[in-house]
């Protein structure tokens, strides 16, 4: 179905992206200051549909930087596959030039350096001047938002997700999946998306006393838009209620529930649906596989694991879209549709390049409006950083160290445990640290910091639990995120391993002595999925580590060995 | 100490489902089995067993099995103590030889679930449901 010469047009659209033709060399470009708009949101309008695709915001409504990660590893089927190559392999794959915007936007090294030079990424205000072109060529291009949008910041925090929705509302998109939303509570979720001017989506969210259909989410959504029956179908995050509190969301469950997916798909061809497109929050390797298993899907719109792909992946005659996350990349995906099938697409991923986009004023104005009453808590300078400051990465990231550190000192701790997210913003050397800036990295719904004895047989038992969350071969088996941090402790992973034999060498690092599994130890963390969870809120935790130490150093952690790569 | 009881408690069944699944359990759902099928061979395709890949709650999973034209269809947690779940039996009146509902699972284990057909052969269908202590989506 979809031919050679389909190929060819997503790799120009890739070879775009990366600058090597089409329009020049983004790398000179820049460094001459003459990297444009029009070279970024160039694109030849084609076929008669036009998608937009934004996801896993975060509440990230201003620019930001935001390093993607180094390690991001595969097993199974998935082993060495994108998303799991990273840095000069990647480079390799896609073409990209050392240096270049496109290496700065999409891998992590020298990041510091490129940062200098190509500036912060995202911005609403710079989405919105993005999604206003693509809609100057195609005014009937559909916005879809992938979800994990309420969520991530002090003002989302604060203002229970209403900055996020105001300034979303005004974009007119015109459907959204779920998945942090939920932990605002089920009642708060109820009452925005009662309120919302466009679909909520998820053939999987479910009512859990009677594991029927939720009312207040359908399935699917039609769209008729360049003469096209479209479908547009929802996929909730499938395991919130184990990822997240389950007890923020009693009346919801969820799942992946693969043969009501395969329902829906062929009720609405049924219905007359020529292009069937599954807006999904399952993560990256769970929409590979269920794209080979469920028939009849155009495109997967994926979200939930942050990744960035400059091509869309074909599984069978599905195309998988992955569009970053945090506000820095919008994916425009234009279809071919006639006789009831997807002819061909092309595709661009286009990186917000806060200094290169003008920002829509419009936009702009509403953004400050939403952080007005909070401004003087939001730029307080807690204070400075040395170091690079990064989450991403299957193990390790130094703001996860440094919230580890944080964990341990402030809380008297023999270890420390934080949560393996993928969400939140970086920080470059000799940046200052603000409120705002330590609440991209820890804000939720339940942040309390608890310190409490584990003995070092539980410890053993948790890592185990987490690391097959991440390493299961299966990915239905997968939850997306990362391994939980640890501080105070090191250990040797073998991700080849099956469940209860991957964690081993557990080290009590003040100590050097092994951990006694019989032994009980202090242990300090924070978002616990309990209810009843006490504890001080890590932001608060954190910015008093951050207060006494006024500049913080962090070395990158070796705490991790990983074998069986 | 910040963590309450009942978390503990909850933290607690966590690590004692990692082991609990010892071979003598396996025995017991093999012995039931057994009885079941009297012994004979048990070929694949004609049942579908829905459940989810990971429980919500491991105190109520959802199930759901089916196999058109099957005289009687048991289900068993190979993993339990207590492997027997359910046996649903259908008389010849019946519209549909299908059922569902909520099992408890005592840790990550196989369910299976095996149709008796009207001709007396066996089909059976499995699936792994994964009981995990919880932590953090991206």
């Amino acid at each position: 179905m979809i031919s050679r010469r389909d190929f060819l047009q997503v790799s120009m659209a890739a070879s775009a992206m990366v600058g090597a033709s089409g329009f020049g060399n983004w790398a000179r470009l820049a460094a001459q200051q003459s990297l444009t708009q029009d070279d970024l949101l160039q694109f030849d309008t084609y076929g008669n549909v036009s998608l937009i695709h934004i996801t896993d915001i975060h509440a990230q409504l201003k620019p930001i930087f935001f390093r993607e990660p180094e390690i991001n590893l595969g097993v199974g089927d998935a082993f060495g596959q994108v998303p799991h190559i990273t840095g000069a392999d990647f480079r390799k794959l896609y073409g990209i030039a050392d240096g270049s915007p496109s290496a700065y936007a999409l891998t992590y090294n020298d990041f510091t350096s490129l940062a200098q030079t190509y500036g912060r990424v995202g911005g609403m205000d710079r989405v919105s001047t993005v999604i206003n072109a693509i809609r100057a060529d195609r005014p009937d291009a559909l916005l879809l938002d992938g979800g994990d949008t309420w969520h991530g910041s002090y003002t989302c925090h604060q203002t229970q997700g209403q900055d996020v929705v105001n300034v979303m509302n005004a974009l007119k998109p015109d459907a959204m999946t779920f998945h942090w939303e939920f932990t605002l509570g089920s009642d708060r979720v109820n009452e925005i998306v009662e309120g919302l001017p466009f679909a909520a989506l998820g053939q999987n969210i479910f009512d859990a006393e009677w594991d029927e259909p939720a009312e207040l989410f359908k399935p699917y959504k039609f769209f008729e838009r360049g003469g096209v029956n479209i479908a547009v179908i929802g996929q909730a995050f499938p395991y919130m209620p184990i990822a997240n509190p389950r007890w923020m969301f009693p009346e919801y469950s969820f799942g992946i529930r693969e043969e009501n997916m395969q329902a829906m798909v062929d009720e609405v061809r049924g219905m007359g649906a020529e292009c069937v497109v599954v807006l999904s929050h399952n993560g990256f390797d769970v929409d590979k596989k269920m794209a080979g298993r469920v028939t009849g899907i155009d495109v997967i719109l994926s979200g939930h694991t942050h990744d960035a792909l400059p091509e869309p992946v074909l599984v069978g005659e599905t195309i998988v879209v992955a569009s970053g996350s945090n506000g820095k990349f919008v994916s425009r995906v234009d279809l071919d549709i006639r006789d009831g099938r997807m002819m061909g697409f092309r595709h661009k991923l286009i990186p917000i390049f806060s200094d290169v986009i003008t920002p829509d004023p419009v936009i702009t104005q509403l953004i400050d409006e939403q952080r007005a009453p909070y401004l003087d808590q939001l730029t307080e300078v807690i204070g400075k950083s040395d170091s690079l400051l990064y989450r991403r990465g299957n193990f390790n990231g130094t703001w996860d160290d440094l919230i580890c550190e944080a964990l341990i000192q402030e809380r008297d701790a023999d270890i420390s445990m934080s949560p393996g997210v993928r969400w939140g913003p970086s920080i470059l050397p000799g940046q200052d640290i603000t409120r705002e800036d330590i609440w991209n990295v820890t804000s939720m719904s339940y942040g309390q910091a608890y310190r409490t004895e584990m003995t070092g047989e539980f410890i053993h038992v948790i890592l185990e639990d987490v690391a097959d969350n991440l390493f299961n071969t299966d990915p239905y088996y997968q939850q997306g995120g990362d391994m939980v941090r640890i501080g105070g402790m090191g250990y040797r992973i073998d991700i080849s391993k099956p469940q209860g034999s991957r964690i081993s060498d557990m080290t009590l690092l003040k100590t050097g002595e092994q951990i006694d599994a019989s032994k009980t130890y202090q242990v300090a963390g924070w978002a616990s999925v309990n209810e009843g969870t006490e504890g001080p809120m890590i932001w608060d935790v954190v910015e008093s580590h951050i207060r006494k130490q006024g500049t913080v150093s962090v070395a990158p952690h070796e705490n991790v060995k990983v074998s069986g790569v | 100490m910040d963590f309450t009881r009942r978390e503990t408690l909850a933290l607690g069944a966590g690590a004692a489902l990692l082991t609990v699944l010892p071979f003598r359990v396996q025995a017991a759902a093999d012995d039931a089995v057994a009885e079941f099928t009297g012994g004979a061979d048990v070929g694949e395709g004609g049942i579908e067993l829905t459940a989810p890949e990971i429980a919500e709650n491991g105190n109520t999973v959802p199930i759901s099995v089916s196999a058109p034209g099957a005289a009687a269809i048991i289900v068993l947690a190979t993993g339990n103590p207590t492997p027997g779940v359910a046996t649903f039996n259908f008389g010849p009146g019946a519209a549909s030889q299908a059922a569902s509902t909520r099992i408890r699972l005592a840790g990550t284990q196989d369910v299976v679930a095996i149709a008796k057909m009207a001709d007396g052969s066996f089909v059976k269908a499995s699936s792994t449901i994964k009981v995990t202590i919880g932590g953090c989506g991206g």
